[in-house]
């Protein structure tokens, strides 16, 4: 558990934000923000997505100005116009998406922009060196970052705020990029620097790490703090009854709909990269069956996403067959593969799902633009999209004042159930769903997955990808293991735990028997 | 409301902006702005020059047509200039050596001049599609290529003519004519103009009403949004190459169906450049694009006046060139505005609404 000895009570605050408001374009707001973090803790600020956690930190890291209220640190009241006041103020960010030149080293991306402190030579090495033994990085200054693993670039990023004289350390979902046990190695060294004095704002919706780490909680909730808990006594169930305000959904599946008629059959599928010389997809064999959902648990970038794009047709595949219900998808386009029931969900909505400067009623077009009720022939029916829209709207709670909205103007959440809402129309026979909860608040997260368990229940087959384990697990029917553009491990639902998923994701080899290896991986240079 | 603010406020800003620029302009060199824009506007009522502007005005609307098809999905029909003069020749070398009923012949020759469009539009699509070929640089190098072999099929020992000290092709017959509408001595104004108002009205529906035209502003809007929809990359830049170019073939037949029943080297050159101005003028729009063809004739043509008050008619052409760079401006800063504005409304709205979420 978390040392409390270090947490030194009779000092001034390391930091304490009071009454902190912020008015901010159809998002929500910061509105009367009060955090007190004490000197040596480890502090969480829990939320759910779009709660406000991130504004917040961009106020206290000098990004933002608040519209109202105060910020002190160490006693004495101080006003950030840009991150490097409050760098000069001992504050420092480790960002959810790493910001670092891969093609520089460890040293070089320390120093980048700090040069004045140390110089960037000898000097500044030693001080890296010295600083390193803290963040437990244990690699030569000199080595290049793009040879680090997820870990190390993530102890690369402490280091640099540390270099830069941080002595409070925001850390923002720092956990959303490892896999278990790198969760732990992280919160070794937390708690490691946590002894040597330093203070860590811990930014996370994930309840268990933030229990396991954590020495006091703050939980947030639509753009204010609603109260602080004590992590020794408090459940995650409650904390997350805080964040949300209300019952939690779950992500569990009651009784077993899975039939033996095969939906989806994906056999010995080969991708390549686009220069030929390493396979992305290597002989993968696949099976959805009607009311089966199918999850795949990977690292990113193993494949999924082009796994998924190449059953939807937007890739071309090498070799392989891939056929839905008796029929013979190989050589069909996107569009084709759609009307034959396919929904699509793609994992960034952004990019693959949605127009976001058309009204909602134009998008619920995209993808149905030869089919009932969005068109009639060559011609489109705006009337029947209209309607159809108004539809999902209301069905999938939608929040949004009207169809003629542009889609960005919603929340991530409200775009996301559009999106499901529009998949799952006409009837489809199989959804593929990629990270179909991913950035969108609780309230979108249950309502999505009630609708994929009611549409499992009646009959549809699902191929789940998804980064968040518990999710996985909590939906799945089956899972499957996915390294290196390979399936290596099938795992039951029932009984596998994130760690042992997460050992299996890794390719360290099935560590219970709820993991059986299917496949083995030869040890590549990739 | 809001949103018709949104769509006439950038031009007419952009319009009083290029006024202010060339007044500017006029000021330095030492003439008097005030002079020189009333006799642009007191021009507009002498002799053919009405007329003028309103045949100008349907042939830029059509070259603006074709660009704009393009636009929609990002593509970048730079063409439209080489495109329009190889259709002329070929069509007029077609016109003028086949006999046939009237009405018909002039239907051919349009669907001649059309289809040549196309198939020198076909070039830089099938470039494109086929081997990743940047539209814009092939359709450029097509242009070049164009007044090169347009001036080759014109010649007198291919399919030209020496008609006094000029080269030309064969007269059209009679029977291949469009006849216009006549003012007598105001101008004759053309008939194709009512083919120039079918194109707007088909442009309208196609984008607004069919398939195709939805996965043309889809693959605009979002190329990876599209192709997870479902749209066919290739196929979208290859149909509306073509259409594009089919739609170019129709720029140089006002003149010649109701005018010139000939191409020759008095040929009318660079509308499809100006079409990419007034696409963008509006924002390919059916009826903006309507309003900036108007309004580049009208500078056009007024323009000549200006000589008369000793103020050079090259004002004209920074006063277009200030108009199409400060409409863009204009828009982009509109839309982010209204942008913003609408998250704002989304989010107001959805504050009263309240509730959990």
């Amino acid at each position: 558990m978390s040392s409390s000895t270090s947490v030194r009570t009779d000092d001034p605050p390391a930091v304490v934000l009071t009454g902190i408001t912020k008015r901010f374009p159809g998002v929500v707001a910061n509105s009367d923000v009060h955090l007190t973090v004490r000197r040596g803790e480890v502090h969480a600020l829990c939320g759910e997505n779009g709660a406000g956690k991130s504004t917040l930190m961009k106020i206290l890291y000098g990004m933002q100005a608040p519209d109202e209220g105060t910020i002190e640190v160490n006693g004495e009241q101080v006003r950030f116009r840009t991150p490097s006041d409050a760098i000069k103020a001992g504050i420092g960010m480790v960002h959810q998406h790493f910001m670092l030149a891969d093609n520089l080293t460890v040293q070089e991306n320390v120093v980048l922009g700090a040069e004045a402190l140390h110089g960037i030579g000898q000097k500044a090495r030693k001080r890296i060196i010295e600083l390193s033994g803290r963040t437990g990085l244990n690699v030569d200054p000199g080595v290049l970052v793009e040879q680090l693993g997820v870990a190390d670039r993530q102890r690369v990023e402490i280091l640099k705020v540390l270099y830069r004289g941080a002595k409070v350390i925001i850390l923002d979902e720092p956990t959303a990029v490892l896999v278990p046990q790198e969760v732990n190695e992280l919160f070794d060294t937390v708690r490691g620097m946590q002894e040597q004095g330093y203070t860590f704002l811990f930014i996370s919706h994930k309840l268990d790490e933030v229990r396991a780490i954590a020495d006091s909680v703050t939980v947030i909730r639509r753009g204010t703090t609603v109260g602080s808990a004590d992590p020794k006594t408090v459940s995650s169930r409650q904390l997350a009854e805080m964040m949300v305000g209300s019952e939690l959904p779950s992500p569990e599946t009651r009784e077993s709909t899975v039939t033996d008629k095969v939906v989806l059959d994906v056999k010995g599928l080969k991708l390549m990269t686009p220069d030929g010389s390493r396979p992305i997809l290597d002989d993968v064999d696949l099976v959805v069956r009607s009311g089966e959902v199918v999850g795949i648990a990977g690292v990113e970038g193993n494949g999924q996403t082009e796994l998924v794009e190449t059953i939807m047709g937007m890739r071309k595949a090498g070799s392989g067959t891939i056929t839905l219900l008796d029929k013979d998808l190989t050589k069909l386009g996107t569009l084709a593969r759609r009307e034959a029931g396919i929904g699509y969900v793609p994992e960034d909505r952004h990019r693959h799902g949605l127009l976001l400067t058309q009204p909602l009623w134009y998008n619920r077009i995209l993808g149905y633009q030869t089919r009932k009720p969005a068109a009639k022939g060559i011609w489109l029916d705006t009337d029947g999209a209209k309607k159809d829209t108004e539809r999902i709207v209301s069905e999938f709670d939608v929040r949004t004042p009207g169809i003629d909205v542009p889609a960005a103007a919603l929340s991530g959440g409200n775009q996301q159930k559009l999106v499901v809402g529009r998949e799952l129309s006409g009837n489809p026979v199989l959804l593929i769903a990629s990270h179909p909860t991913r950035g969108v608040d609780v309230g979108a997260q249950a309502l999505i997955w009630d609708e994929i368990k009611r549409a499992r229940a009646a009959g549809l087959a699902v191929l789940l990808i998804s980064a968040d384990l518990d999710e996985l697990i909590g939906l799945s029917d089956t899972i499957k293991v996915m390294l290196r553009g390979r399936l290596v491990a099938d795992a039951d639902p029932n009984t596998v735990t994130p760690e042992d998923l997460g050992s299996a994701m890794t390719g360290a080899g099935s560590t219970s028997a709820a993991v059986h290896e299917t496949a083995v991986v030869e040890e590549g240079e990739n | 409301m809001g949103n018709l603010r949104g769509k006439l406020l950038p031009p007419a800003l952009a319009i009083v902006f290029s006024m202010l620029l060339c007044g500017l302009a006029l000021v330095i060199s030492g003439a008097n702005p005030l002079s020189a824009f009333g006799a642009m506007v007191t021009q507009v009522g002498k002799g053919t020059t009405l007329v003028d502007i309103i045949n100008s005005t349907g042939i830029y609307y059509i070259a603006a047509l074709a660009v704009a098809i393009g636009f929609q999905m990002n593509l970048f029909n730079i063409g439209v200039e080489g495109q329009y003069r190889v259709a002329a020749v070929v069509a007029a070398v077609v016109g003028g050596s086949i006999a046939l009923p009237p009405g018909i012949h002039t239907l051919v020759i349009i669907i001649v001049g059309a289809l040549a469009g196309a198939a020198w539009a076909a070039i830089p699509a099938i470039l494109k599609v086929t081997r990743g070929v940047n539209e814009v640089i092939s359709t450029i190098m097509m242009n070049g290529l164009a007044i090169g072999f347009s001036a080759y099929l014109i010649r007198r020992d291919v399919f030209g003519e020496l008609r006094g000290n000029n080269i030309r092709t064969p007269e059209i017959p009679s029977s291949g004519w469009m006849p216009g509408i006549s003012f007598g001595g105001s101008g004759t104004m053309f008939g194709f103009l009512f083919v120039a108002v079918a194109l707007g009205i088909g442009y309208w529906i196609m984008m607004n009403r069919t398939r195709f035209g939805f996965e043309l502003r889809a693959s605009g809007e979002s190329s990876t949004a599209a192709s997870a929809g479902g749209v066919n990359a290739k196929k979208m830049v290859l149909v509306s190459m073509l259409l594009s170019g089919a739609i170019a073939g129709l720029i140089g037949l006002p003149e010649m169906l109701g005018r010139d029943h000939t191409f020759s080297l008095n040929f009318t050159a660079g509308i499809g450049f100006s079409g990419i101005a007034i696409a963008l003028l509006g924002r390919n729009h059916p009826g903006g694009i309507a309003f900036g063809a108007l309004l580049w004739a009208f500078l056009d043509k007024s323009g000549l006046a200006l000589d008369n008050v000793g103020v050079p008619r090259e004002i004209v052409t920074i006063m277009q060139g200030s108009i199409v760079l400060s409409v863009v401006v204009a828009y982009e800063v509109v839309r982010r505005v209204e942008l913003a504005a609408e998250q704002r409304r989304v989010g107001r709205e959805l504050g009263t609404v309240g509730g959990a979420a």
